[in-house]
């Protein structure tokens, strides 16, 4: 007992030389810095972007376990005619209703709000609807998101993923409540904003699907469950008791000590969710409180 | 055969509500959906939502808002529950955790929107409709509600008596989208559709692909009458290659529309001299388009909307989600230029028709949020009112299906309600042909509930079998002219003209439709047969809405004709009713109250 005690306090040692949490601001500029370079790299790279006449090439992974001919896995070519804004779902569409409508992959908003087309995208999860085919290099690989169990193409099972969601009780749960049933509870800005980022979660399942940690262990919670009991153990509304609830489920073999903080995770939330931090914080909570018993 | 007490089709804002509200009834509830409950398209709704919260504030006032924003086609009793109850509704939301953006006191912040007469929308930044979903669907979790998720809804099992009004529904049929297994869900207290809009109607809106008007289908050919279903809402500000929205809040917080030659367009060109941009979304979605077509539009599509001048600090505070959104989706930085904008289909305001309890003239059929009519909107819905609807009525559904002992309607419902006839002449009959039409009731004299279900489990089994294999046309094809005509013909702007042709488009998309067939033969996760589904509503809730704007000869709200420029209240203000009727859509016309309990509306001129 005593050593993983003091694993923790290192952990939480290492934690003081983290950056402050930046403001909106700093974030949206830092965003927009990173995507100026990448975008100046690439074009740097091609030595000359997509124009409206051009054709993209799309490199899909295709796999249905009941038609004969497609049980092999495979890669299918589409060549689809570019326009100015066009995203890699945009694309997918124009390849399914053109050229072969059994193509197949989950999308509904197309606006990055419903989290159902997480992609692996040259290499990297991305959600389909948000990124530009001007933003990739040509040709474009597109296959299902990594260490998911694919059910057809595009399509992965995403059930596990909602199990580990689940496990963490995602759910507020107040101590008392206003006896006025007109009546809210309050809550202070700084909470709200402490807990803010974490509530963005779309359930995509691109950040568990970049997690090296969650691909061999099968149990780990996994980035968007541990984000999911942050929202909620942060929160003022919900009482002590709750609170060590909370954290007796994020302490247990396959939750957040696990993480390994490898920033996987918070490179690739299409919401910039902190999560890396998230988890981080949730140690410390975990140390300050198991410490308050010895 | 699974069976439940309750079954609840579709699990965004309002079948949530109405799950939750059955099972604090003590019923045993499912909700059905075909997609995942978080990816529902409420999670989309970015502005807020109105409840008279504060003192100086009150639900008669946003009574008489709602009435007036509805140009005066809103049916009092559902005005008055609504307003009366959406206070404590919004509070539980914040009671269930909500993070709803707060003020310096630890309450709830509350903004002003168009055509509020008090700023009484509360929000979460901007995006409401995201927390409002998410937070519904952990307390579903917290209480174990059972979720059918991925499981699409091609029918309803309802008896085939002669007269819809005796009708009872049983249950429906539902596909598994994952194995492709077709199964009967029978529901021993009632159906309730809350299936969202059907904005893919059109090629441009701010709806979700999924959005495709299936509850509203399945219901009218049911038997139960579609409501108003001219009334489409387009919402001014669009981004013009996706659709995707761009909030009122930001006109809301100072933003500015300007033409081509960089004139302040909604005062200079006097479209609404004192609200300006923020005249209600149909004078502005107006607006615009009379400088696209006077050849003042930017690249003869759209306008700018400009907010840089409110400042990083403010627009990071309020409106940060609208960056992102301009820059995903338009490459455009909202700091640094102005944002592209036109008007895109966003709301239906009619629907299914539906009294106070949220019933049907059906028994045990229900429906509630977008694709519901209870009539709350009218012809035209006020910014921030269509998620306290869902709350509102979604859980009045839940009660009343789970058997809650609830004051009878006033809002008469079916054909009985009729006060006369409709009038139009199409230049096509419309309705369905063969291959479309289908015996929604069951087959024979079916009326002990198991045999509905299984017929209509056998009839639905049958139709997959013969579109999976069977050759013929995409469903891609027939869904596109659908919705190039009607962004065409039956947009913004309508004239009589213009409507015909639709009507003749829809016509010849129900005969391509006829050859439809689905190439993809596999049972796993078959997109294409759920969206050739999906097509054959769309086509039906298309007709609908076209009919019924040929129909009303007038201007209100939403609804602008060229030959008609005035809104005519001796004559129009009746709600346009459509029942099935076999397959041959028949047109009639339904009284509106304008006489609640407590307050009478008087008819007043819109002015800007
Ligand atoms: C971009 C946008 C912004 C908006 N902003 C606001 C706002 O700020 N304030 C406001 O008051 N309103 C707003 N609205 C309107 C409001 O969000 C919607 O009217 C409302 O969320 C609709 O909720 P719903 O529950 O009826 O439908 P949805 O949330 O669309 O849910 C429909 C559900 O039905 C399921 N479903 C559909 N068909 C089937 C089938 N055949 N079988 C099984 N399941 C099915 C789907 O899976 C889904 O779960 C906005 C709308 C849009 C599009
Ligand atoms: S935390 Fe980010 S990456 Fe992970 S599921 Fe949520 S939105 Fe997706
Ligand atoms: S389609 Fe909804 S997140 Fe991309």
């Amino acid at each position: 007992m005593s050593t993983q005690i003091e694993q923790k306090e290192t952990e939480t040692e290492e934690q003081e030389t983290e950056p402050e949490v930046e403001s909106p601001g700093e974030r949206r500029r830092a965003a927009k810095r990173q995507r100026l370079a990448e975008e100046e790299a690439q074009r740097v790279a091609e030595e000359e972007t997509l124009d409206d006449d051009e054709t993209v090439h799309l490199k899909v992974f295709r796999y249905d376990p009941e038609v004969e001919g497609k049980q092999e896995p495979r890669f299918d070519d589409f060549a689809v005619p570019y326009h100015k804004g066009m995203t890699v779902l945009d694309a997918l569409i124009y390849a399914r209703d053109r050229y072969d409508s059994s193509l197949t992959f989950r999308h509904s908003c197309r606006q990055a709000v419903c989290g159902s087309d997480a992609l692996f995208v040259n290499g990297r999860q991305r959600l389909g609807c948000k990124t530009q085919l001007s933003a990739l290099e040509d040709p474009v690989r597109i296959e299902p998101l990594p260490h998911q169990e694919v059910v057809k193409d595009l399509v992965v099972d995403m059930e596990h993923f909602y199990d580990q969601m689940e496990a963490v009780e995602p759910f507020f749960d107040a101590d008392e409540l206003p006896e006025d049933d007109l009546e809210e509870q309050r809550q202070s800005r700084e909470n709200r904003e402490k807990v803010k980022m974490s509530t963005r979660c779309i359930w995509c399942g691109a950040c568990m699907s970049s997690c090296n940690i969650a691909a061999g262990d099968n149990e780990y919670l996994g980035p968007a469950a541990i984000n999911k009991a942050y929202r909620f153990a942060m929160d003022e509304r919900e009482g002590e008791d709750r609170k060590q609830e909370r954290l007796r489920i994020i302490e247990q073999e396959h939750g957040v000590w696990r993480c390994q903080t490898q920033f996987s995770c918070t490179e690739v939330c299409p919401k910039d969710i902190p999560l890396t931090e998230h988890i981080q914080a949730l140690k410390r909570e975990s140390v300050k409180n198991n410490l308050k018993f010895w | 055969m699974y069976e439940h007490d309750v079954i609840v089709v579709g699990a965004g804002g309002a079948g949530l509500r109405a799950a939750i509200a059955a099972h604090e009834e003590g019923a045993d509830v499912a909700l059905v959906t075909k997609l995942h409950p978080v990816r529902s398209h409420t999670g989309a709704a970015e502005g807020g939502i109105n409840a008279a919260l504060q003192e100086g504030d009150s639900w008669d006032l946003h009574a008489y808002d709602t009435m007036k924003g509805s140009d005066y086609l809103g049916d009092a009793p559902a005005i008055d529950t609504f307003a009366k109850t959406a206070p404590e509704e919004v509070i539980q939301l914040e009671h269930w955790g909500m993070p709803f953006s707060r003020e310096d006191d630890g309450r709830v912040s509350q903004r002003p929107f168009g055509g509020l007469s008090y700023p009484r929308t509360t929000y979460a930044g901007a995006e409401t409709g995201h927390h409002l979903l998410h937070t519904m669907y952990e307390q579903a979790v917290k209480r174990g509600i059972e979720v059918y998720d991925e499981w699409y809804v091609t029918n309803l099992a309802v008896t085939d008596h002669d007269d819809p009004e005796d009708r009872e529904c049983h249950g429906c049929v539902a596909y598994d989208i994952k194995s492709g297994k077709i199964e009967g869900f029978r529901a021993k207290g009632g159906v309730i559709l809350a299936t969202g809009g059907l904005g893919q109607a059109f090629d441009h809106t701010t709806n979700a692909v999924a959005n495709t008007g299936d509850g509203c289908a399945m219901a009218y050919r049911a038997g139960v009458p579609m409501e108003d279903m001219e009334m489409i809402q387009f919402h001014p500000t669009t981004l013009p290659s996706t659709g995707v929205l761009i909030s009122e809040g930001v006109r809301g917080e100072g933003g500015i529309l300007y033409n081509d030659n960089e004139e302040r367009l909604m005062f200079e060109y006097g479209y609404a001299n004192n609200d300006g941009e923020l005249a209600s979304r149909d004078v502005v979605s107006r607006s615009e388009l009379t400088e696209v077509n006077e050849g003042r539009g930017i690249e003869d599509e759209y306008v700018h909307l400009d907010m840089r001048h409110l400042g990083e600090e403010r627009i990071l505070d309020r409106l940060e989600n609208i960056l992102h959104l301009a820059e995903d989706f338009e490459g455009v930085d909202g700091l640094d230029e102005p944002m592209p904008v036109k008007p895109g289909q966003h709301y239906a305001m009619g629907g299914v028709e539906t009294d106070e309890n949220g019933e049907t003239c059906i028994e045990g059929l229900y429906a509630a949020g977008e694709t519901a009519c209870v009539s709350l909107h009218g012809a035209n819905r006020l910014g921030g009112n269509a998620l306290p609807e869902l709350l509102v009525f979604g859980a009045r559904a839940g009660y009343h299906a789970a058997g809650k002992d609830m004051k009878a309607a006033e809002i008469d419902t079916g054909p009985s309600a009729k006060s006369e006839a409709g009038d139009v002449h199409p230049p096509v009959e419309p309705g369905a042909v063969d291959a479309g039409s289908e015996d929604v009731a069951a087959d024979g004299a079916a009326v002990e509930p198991k045999a509905v279900i299984e017929n209509a489990v056998e009839y639905e089994r049958r139709r997959v079998d013969t579109l999976l294999e069977s050759d013929g046309v995409n469903h891609a094809e027939v869904r596109a002219e659908v919705q190039e005509t009607m962004t065409a013909n039956v947009n913004v702007f309508r004239e009589e003209d213009g409507l015909e042709q639709a009507l003749r488009d829809i016509r010849q998309a129900r005969v391509d439709y006829e050859d439809v067939a689905v190439a993809d033969p596999s049972r796993t996760y078959n997109t294409d047969l759920i969206h050739t589904i999906e097509t054959r509503n769309i086509l039906d809730v298309a007709e609908a809405i076209t009919l019924g704007a040929l129909a009303r000869e007038e201007f209100r709200g939403a609804h602008w004709r060229a030959e008609h420029q005035e809104r005519k209240d001796d004559e129009w203000i009746k709600h346009t009713m459509l029942a099935w009727n076999d397959g041959t859509p028949e047109l009639y016309y339904k009284p509106v109250i304008l006489e609640g309990d407590e307050q009478t509306y008087e008819p007043k001129v819109r002015s800007y």
